[in-house]
């Protein structure tokens, strides 16, 4: 069922084309390729002296047994962020989409969190969770539970899942709900005059009918928490205790801004961007047979 | 008649274009991190220098904690917008030093305005740790402080200590700890800043090296040392105290200021700088005393070493700027400004005239405790207490910090977690060495 819009003349789709283009070449292959030149440059702090290393920046990376370990703080934050964002994103645009009175304000309410820049998620977490005073781990204390993200890698990971899935939920709740409104609701009603429960109705006719978005989401999940996810860990945790929350776009960010090791941050950013393409490829060539479109 | 208002209209503008050169001022731009009570002050020393002359405006920015406003001026430069004058924390000094086409050493700066600038009346604990090798002074000492211990008067009278005498060593702090706790304090100890504090100043503290070759004063060769036997049977007391609640760790870098300031903990290192904030915003009565010692180590307690931040001025301005940001510095040192400046914060101060003129004005008399500071570091150094002056400081600290948070939370034991912090703090100097050589 692939649509396909014939043009008549040759230059007039890549003239259309042009803009996109453009955009893609000065806001993504440009980076791309100055993150590959400088993977391979050594310079001092100030760029006043370079010198070209070949891939000693990326050896460096490999016998660096912390950096192998954050791969796998990285693989368990993405994971649970793309997985409860995605969850709690579908649930609140169900129960939204059901809402007759006062819709509006729900949604208004559910997509304000977007606005908010990462390092401000960032910090209004740690406050509401802050040891001891904070207004959940204050709760939690009295409860027998004892928070304290400072020193339990468990609660910081915790912390920093909280933040970074309460920031991009609005993202996947304004894709959720878009779609659900799409949703044919005669349908829906002829499912419900054959008896299905409304169970049945959602597992069987809209979340199919959402596959195509649940996918979409997936993606832009997983590169969320890869690439935007910094300004909340910086906000949060600094990637303690001990290297627990460390994951990799924040040592990304810590050796580029705070460490001043332009040359290993580039190489580090390169390796970031090589495991987001494989992973966007698997995802695109098994999951996507799962969507129907 | 008609053509009066217009004929005055035209000379008000001519006069006015010709009085704009005449009155053009040089902008300097001084990139700074002093936020709350500090900016305030910031913010006055500008205003009063550019009051005092009309040649000259200095625009002071605050530019987020230390960190950030040295990369964002590192950003700057690269993109030929550097500010004029930038403070940098102590731990950026290497890193400054080092980078020789971004700065112009400030005895250099003096020279071209042609001010009056001697060295010597620097207090030397300072200026020597900004001075390169060859005696020419690189930055400016600003803000410098060291570490002391503050208490909380109220506290220590609700758990039946005496207020009056703070604990002197690390023996007295664990009792004085042990009470505090038994009176039903959540937070007995804490300290802010686990490097500066714990390994630095503690490493001077008891004339032990942090790192060898003087602490990095000796070359660039100078690798790790802080796994003494000493620093370990220190880290084991803190791990301890941990254990039992009477150490609370509260974060990285400062985190633990404000739980001092708030009176959540009753006992803490932290830096001099602390006090003006104390002062303001504190709701009880607090002390300040000295860095408590180990009273069976030979020769401790030494002397503390700095922290804080200089003023480094940039490369490529224009000459006017620079003669301008000589005056400025020359103006920021002057007795009386620089007194005023120390008694204000609790910053060290800069001069050995704004000490004498401090002391003499009975300063110290009527506010015990501001001279901590000041005699902890004017005591005389040694080699192995001059100050630390290592490369790749800042990942080295945070190494530590890493390392730290395993021994608080049990993952390690002192001696490995101290033992990983060195080795790995080395390869860093290993990298900072190779980088800066040619």
């Amino acid at each position: 069922m692939e649509k396909r819009v014939r043009f008549k003349s040759a230059w007039l789709p890549w003239v259309l084309v042009a803009p996109q283009m453009a955009i893609v070449l000065v806001f993504f292959f440009w980076p791309a390729g100055q993150a590959l030149y400088q993977s391979v440059l050594q310079e001092d702090a100030f760029g006043t002296s370079r010198e070209f290393v070949g891939l000693e920046n990326f050896r460096r990376l490999w016998e660096d047994p912390s950096y192998v370990d954050s791969f796998y703080t990285t693989a368990l934050f993405s994971v649970l962020v793309a997985a409860i964002g995605i969850c709690v994103a579908l649930l609140l645009a169900v129960m939204a989409n059901r809402v007759v009175r006062g819709a509006a304000i729900y949604k208004t309410l559910l997509i304000w969190p977007y606005a908010v820049a990462p390092v401000v998620a960032g910090v209004l977490w740690l406050m509401i969770f802050a040891s001891p005073w904070g207004v959940v781990s204050y709760t939690l204390q009295a409860l027998g539970y004892d928070w304290n993200h400072l020193l339990s890698g468990r609660d910081a990971m915790a912390l920093i899942v909280m933040a970074s899935v309460w920031k991009q939920i609005s993202y996947n709740f304004l894709f959720f709900l878009a779609g659900l409104q799409s949703v044919p609701s005669s349908v829906i009603e002829a499912a419900t005059i054959d008896g299905a429960s409304p169970w049945k109705r959602f597992w069987s006719i809209v979340f199919p009918l959402l596959s195509p978005i649940t996918f979409f989401l997936l993606v832009m999940n997983v590169i969320y928490a890869f690439f935007d996810t910094f300004a909340i860990v910086d906000a949060a945790t600094q990637g303690g205790p001990g290297k627990d929350t460390s994951i990799l776009v924040y040592k990304v960010y810590y050796d580029g801004f705070k460490a001043l090791d332009m040359g290993g941050s580039a190489a580090q950013s390169v390796v970031l961007m090589a495991v987001v393409i494989l992973l966007t490829v698997f995802q695109f060539r098994f999951v996507e047979k799962k969507v129907q479109y | 008649m008609r053509f009066k208002p217009l004929a005055l209209a035209g000379a008000a503008m001519l006069s006015l274009a010709m009085a704009v050169p005449a009155q053009a001022q040089t902008e300097i731009q001084w990139w700074h991190s002093m936020g709350g009570a500090l900016g305030e002050w910031v913010n006055d020393l500008a205003n009063q220098f550019n009051a005092s002359q009309k040649d000259y405006k200095v625009v002071p920015t605050f530019k987020g904690s230390y960190d950030e406003s040295m990369t964002a001026a590192i950003a700057a430069f690269r993109a030929g917008n550097a500010p004029d004058i930038l403070q940098v924390f102590e731990v950026g000094t290497a890193t400054m030093m080092a980078s020789k086409g971004a700065i112009k050493p400030v005895a250099e700066v003096m020279k071209m305005a042609g001010v009056n600038f001697d060295p010597k009346a620097y207090v030397p604990a300072v200026a020597g740790y900004y001075t390169a090798p060859n005696g020419q002074m690189l930055s400016m000492p600003f803000n410098s402080s060291t570490v002391v211990f503050y208490y909380n008067k109220d506290a220590f009278k609700s758990a039946g200590l005496d207020a009056s005498k703070p604990p002197k060593t690390w023996p007295e702090v664990v009792l004085a700890a042990g009470k505090l706790k038994a009176a039903g304090h959540k937070c007995p100890f804490t300290t802010s800043w686990i490097s500066w504090t714990q390994l630095e100043n503690f490493s001077a503290w008891h004339n032990v090296l942090f790192s060898s070759l003087n602490n990095g004063f000796g070359g660039m060769g100078t690798r790790l040392e802080f796994n003494s036997p000493l620093h370990v049977r220190h880290f084991e007391n803190l791990a301890n105290m941990a254990k039992q609640g009477l150490f609370v760790y509260k974060g990285r870098n400062n985190a633990a200021d404000a739980t001092l300031v708030s009176g959540e903990c009753a006992m803490g290192t932290a830096s001099a700088g602390l006090l003006g904030n104390l002062k303001r915003n504190a709701k009880f009565d607090f002390g300040v005393s000295t860095m408590p010692y180990y009273p069976d180590v030979a020769g401790a307690p030494q002397n503390s070493v700095i922290g804080g931040a200089s003023l480094w001025v940039m490369a490529g301005k224009k000459n006017e700027v620079y003669k301008g940001v000589g005056e400025f510095l020359s103006y920021l040192a002057k007795p009386e400004v620089a007194a005023a400046s120390h008694q204000r914060t609790g910053y060290l101060p800069v001069t050995t005239a704004a000490y004498e003129l401090t002391e003499k004005s009975g300063f110290y008399k009527e506010n015990p405790g501001a001279d901590v500071a000041v005699t902890q570091m004017i005591r005389k150094t040694t080699d192995k207490s001059r100050g630390i002056r290592i490369g790749n400081f800042v990942q080295v600290r945070t190494i530590i910090d890493e390392e730290t948070e395993n021994i608080w939370s049990g993952k390690k034991t002192p001696k490995e977690g101290l033992d990983a912090a060195v080795k790995r703090g080395n390869e860093q100097l290993e990298r900072f060495q190779k980088a800066n050589k040619g």
